[in-house]
């Protein structure tokens, strides 16, 4: 397993793009922290990119990587290895491939110049999206033989987790207006692990804004170590369930 | 004959000793206030040595000069108002005042001023009283660098820490108030001055102005009071120079303005509130030189407004700029800095070539459905204020800034 993986993660990090997208990132951010007096306020231009830009690359990136090493994986089943552990070997492959990426190209200017709570939530909350966005396109993959298709549907799950999902709440909202909602938005939330992230880093950011009434109830939950270590957890299921089915199907799957 | 005049000195002694000045303390020949009060002239000075005084309710009735050395305290045993002026000219310093008696009936206070003129309360600490100091019916009174704390944590069994009802010439200068039901609180009170005061996490508001015209505060500090300062039904108020910080919650603000007519407001902080200013029936209002940093709303402005005068203001880091619930606009907004501003200047002269408008799509939905919040910087609500920038339709067209500045206004 150590060898797939250490084989996905060289061949990754050699890659040219994902190269030129850790410098963008970086310099991105550098520019961000050097051009912003207020750490703050980076900090919150630094939030969107982690909410739109990280999962659209990773996404995508993952399941373009994943259709382009087919031939690949026939290769490595010719021999005598477990299915799992190949399946396995490359979701970790990609998972921490990613995740250098994100390191280098964001948590380490955020850690550098910002020493606040909020910058570690942030780079929390980075490196977990990676990682589910990692997942959903393993599990997308596993799902859909063709090509074109597969990558369609991972620009689709992106566009639903980053926009469609919260037209939705939008909807709802005021379909329910007349209603005390706010508890039920809570668990709601927690169905897009990106509205959780967001709310979680803005509890940390954003106080005055979230202090209405809303943001009372959600500070009394998210706010407290243990409703933050609940939708840490959710994240973390969020990656995990993905990973899991993806595996399952894998095993079965006639390639 | 000498033997006579001798007797008629020695009875005259006590009178001739005491004349001035009474000393009271455990060394002196007076032991109690209540005694010394009794004893004393109009005019006279009753100095209190160090040490605890336990006498129940203390009735100034002369015009006497209290003087506490060393910061006497009287204690009120949890059961008296401890003192009570019922005469002009009084004047009280130096004094700890603890533990009043609480009643909702009688409204106890450390010290309360009845019908009286000319009084003077300065340096003196009250220490868990209902009420700190009440003026009822006072004129021309000066309430100066008290320190009044109380500990109490429900709205209902607290009292106010400088509480003025039917007053008029009242001037409250540095005082400190702290964990009151409301700091200050002015109810029928006119041609007063409350200036440097530090009103701070008090349970309901820091300053709370009913029906009280022609008054002016001026650079106060209104810190992490559970509403903020709230201002109502007033005429002819001026604000200057004040600060307001850190007042948060759903129903909290920096500054609530409720029927509020021809008043100004110049050059204060609203930091870190819920809402900087929320205005509700506010009628020809100037607002210049003001800072509003990092609130949630910087203002919010109802439509039943009208003739408010922006100008000159820096708004920065504010979640919302501006917040409204109508589209009837009519207001001026001119000449104000908007950090979130993106427009241009080809002319250089320092005023944006393109109009700002401060009230975004998202504000307007946050306002009708408090939920909304939840998705407070996602990329849908981006998006819909970026059309809504383009195309107006749910935001009030005329509330805009047609002169927005380039750079801070001061």
């Amino acid at each position: 397993m150590y060898k797939i993986i250490k084989y996905i993660l060289t061949d990754i990090l050699r890659n040219k793009i994902i190269i030129a997208y850790i410098l963008v990132l970086l310099s991105i951010s550098l520019s961000i922290f050097a051009l912003e007096d207020n750490v703050n306020k980076g900090l919150l231009s630094l939030l969107n990119l982690i909410l739109i830009v990280l999962p659209l690359f990773s996404i995508i990136f993952s399941t373009i990587y994943l259709y382009n090493s087919s031939e690949f994986i026939e290769l490595i089943l010719s021999q005598p290895i477990k299915r799992k552990i190949i399946w396995i070997g490359f979701s970790f492959g990609l998972s921490i491939a990613l995740s250098i990426a994100f390191i280098l190209s964001i948590a380490l200017p955020i850690l550098i110049f910002v020493h606040t709570l909020s910058a570690l939530m942030i780079v929390i909350v980075g490196l977990l999206l990676t990682n589910i966005f990692v997942a959903v396109a393993l599990f997308a993959c596993v799902k859909i033989r063709d090509k074109a298709r597969g990558i369609g549907v991972a620009i689709i799950l992106w566009m639903y987790f980053s926009l469609l999902f919260d037209a939705l709440i939008l909807f709802l909202l005021f379909q329910f207006n007349d209603y005390p909602i706010e508890k039920p938005m809570i668990v709601i939330s927690s169905f897009n692990p990106i509205d959780l992230a967001r709310v979680l880093v803005l509890l940390q950011l954003d106080e005055s804004a979230m202090m209405g009434y809303t943001g009372a109830i959600f500070k009394e939950y998210f706010g407290t170590k243990l409703g933050m270590s609940i939708s840490v957890f959710i994240l973390t299921t969020w990656y995990t369930i993905p990973l899991y089915f993806s595996n399952k199907q894998f095993d079965k799957k006639d390639l | 004959m000498k033997c006579f005049h001798f007797i008629i000195f020695l009875l005259l002694a006590p009178i001739i000793a005491f004349s001035g000045t009474i000393k009271v303390g455990a060394g002196e020949l007076v032991h109690s206030i209540k005694q010394a009060i009794h004893l004393a002239q109009k005019g006279d000075t009753i100095i209190v040595a160090a040490g605890e005084y336990r006498e129940g309710n203390i009735v100034v009735d002369k015009q006497v000069f209290l003087q506490g050395k060393g910061m006497p305290v009287l204690n009120g045993q949890k059961k008296f108002e401890i003192l009570s002026i019922k005469a002009n000219g009084v004047i009280v310093e130096g004094f700890k005042l603890v533990h009043s008696g609480i009643s909702a009936i009688d409204d106890f206070a450390g010290i309360k001023l009845y019908d009286c003129k000319d009084i003077v309360i300065r340096n003196n600490m009250l220490h868990d009283t209902y009420f700190g100091i009440y003026v009822q019916y006072g004129i021309n009174c000066k309430i100066i660098n008290n320190t009044v704390v109380a500990f109490l944590k429900e709205e209902q069994q607290s009292g106010n820490g400088i509480h003025c009802w039917k007053s008029d010439n009242i001037l409250i200068s540095g005082n400190k108030i702290m964990g009151h039901r409301d700091g200050i609180y002015l109810e029928f009170v006119s041609n007063s001055v409350i200036s440097n005061n530090h009103s701070i996490k008090n349970i309901r508001y820091g300053l709370h102005f009913m029906s009280s015209n022609n008054n002016k505060y001026l650079s106060n500090y209104f810190i992490g009071n559970g509403a903020g300062v709230a201002v109502m039904y007033s005429n002819q108020v001026q604000m200057i120079n004040n600060v307001f910080k850190e007042n948060w919650g759903d129903a909290a603000y920096g500054l609530l303005l409720k029927d509020i007519r021809d008043s100004e407001i110049k050059g204060n902080h609203f930091e870190k509130n819920t809402s900087g200013i929320y205005m509700e029936a506010v009628t020809r209002v100037s607002m210049e030189h003001n800072l509003f940093i990092n609130n949630g709303w910087a203002m919010k402005i109802q439509a039943n407004c009208m003739e408010v005068n922006v100008t000159k203001n820096n708004f920065l880091g504010n979640s919302f700029d501006v917040g409204t619930n109508g589209n009837l606009v009519l207001n001026r907004f001119n000449n104000n800095y908007w950090d979130k501003y993106e427009g241009y200047d080809i002319n250089k002269d320092k005023i944006g070539d393109v109009p700002y408008r401060p009230v975004s799509m998202y504000s307007m939905i946050v306002e009708q459905n408090p939920t909304a919040m939840m998705l407070f910087r996602s990329f849908i609500t981006s998006l819909l204020d970026k059309t809504e920038k383009l195309i107006p339709s749910i935001t009030p067209e005329n509330l805009v800034d047609n002169l927005p500045l380039m750079n801070k206004a001061f």
